[in-house]
């Protein structure tokens, strides 16, 4: 058991630390002032790599996406705002580019489709809960109305 | 009988959706530079260091940007189209996307030259202002120098056909 868990063990470090190598360079990344920084780091956390599509610029090594932080650091160094930055990004590669993109006609399906569709369930759940309780009722409704007539019958027949 | 009308209906619209949905390319964004000036670069001439090129070559005729790179094997697959598009008299400017001098040499030789110039982005600041994101990428670009249609991905014969030749023609008489 031992001699399996082991090299396994060690496998699973050296992915963790593979997956750490990104942040370790931007260790190294020298910045003015410790909101620099934070922005940076917001900043690569936020805004995606459009080449790998589902990774932040932060998460791939893809030369595009290095390419891009370079970008964000040369400017957050140089001042720029968040703002600035942002649009920067989204007047070259859309709003495809931000991780939480801007609430407009062409995204309104993006931002309400899930409700859409817990609305929608509901009213499927509704509308099935109420068809099992009609259907309920009926068979209660049958099964008395079936008895009913049988017994007058019976005494009917009893009578004469 | 009602519940099988509803359990179809259903059924038809999500197949509707996926047919929809799984038939778009997730690759192909749309870009926000259509129907804006091309974007402002500056890069060196690919053949002659000493020239440089800019969007203002890009004026005054119809033209087709289309960036490339000697290591984009896709780009080779379009190669062809591009050398029929320029001896049909169209203007191509090439941008050569974070390459090397000799290996963009290297790959004209074996396949022709279909630009009428080339602008070398060695380190690819021209392609963020352009917003490539993947090669090959073609922009068309009108008379007054605005970008009128992006194609991402090697071009084809269906896409030259019923989109850009069309649209060339337009643009070209107006």
């Amino acid at each position: 058991m031992r001699r399996i868990v082991t090299p396994l063990l060690g496998a699973v470090v050296a992915l963790l630390m593979a997956g750490s190598a990104s942040a370790q360079n931007a260790a190294l990344l020298q910045f003015d002032s410790p909101e620099q920084e934070a922005l940076y780091q917001g900043l690569v956390r936020e805004l995606r790599c459009t080449v790998c599509q589902n990774q932040t610029l932060l998460d791939s090594n893809s030369s595009l996406a290095q390419d891009l932080r370079r970008k964000v650091y040369d400017q957050v160094r140089e001042g720029a705002s968040r703002e600035s930055l942002v649009d920067f990004m989204v007047s070259r590669y859309g709003d495809f580019v931000l991780y939480r993109p801007p609430l407009k006609t062409e995204t309104t399906l993006l931002w309400f489709g899930p409700l859409l569709f817990l609305v929608a369930g509901g009213l499927i759940l509704v509308l099935v809960l109420r068809q099992q309780r009609i259907r309920a009722a009926l068979s209660d409704l049958a099964s008395t109305e079936i008895e009913a007539p049988a017994t007058g019958k019976k005494r009917a027949r009893r009578k004469p | 009988m009602l519940r099988f009308a509803v359990i179809g209906v259903v059924f038809t619209l999500l197949i509707g959706l996926f047919w929809v949905g799984l038939g778009l390319n997730p690759r192909e964004l749309p870009s926000p530079l259509i129907g804006k000036s091309a974007p402002a670069f500056r890069v060196p001439e690919l053949f002659d260091a000493t020239r440089e090129l800019s969007q203002a070559d890009l004026k005054n005729k119809v033209t087709l940007v289309n960036v490339w790179a000697s290591w984009c094997s896709s780009c080779r697959s379009e190669h062809r189209h591009l050398l029929t598009l320029r001896r049909q008299g169209l203007r191509l400017v090439g941008l050569n996307y974070k390459d090397e001098r000799a290996a963009a040499f290297g790959y004209l030789n074996s396949g022709g030259n279909p630009y009428e110039a080339i602008g070398f982005d060695e380190s690819g600041a021209a392609g963020i202002e352009w917003g490539v994101y993947g090669t090959p990428e073609t922009f068309v670009i009108d008379r007054q120098g605005v970008v009128r249609y992006k194609h991402v991905g090697p071009l084809n014969e269906v896409v030259i056909r019923d989109t850009l030749l069309p649209l060339i023609a337009e643009l070209e008489r107006t």
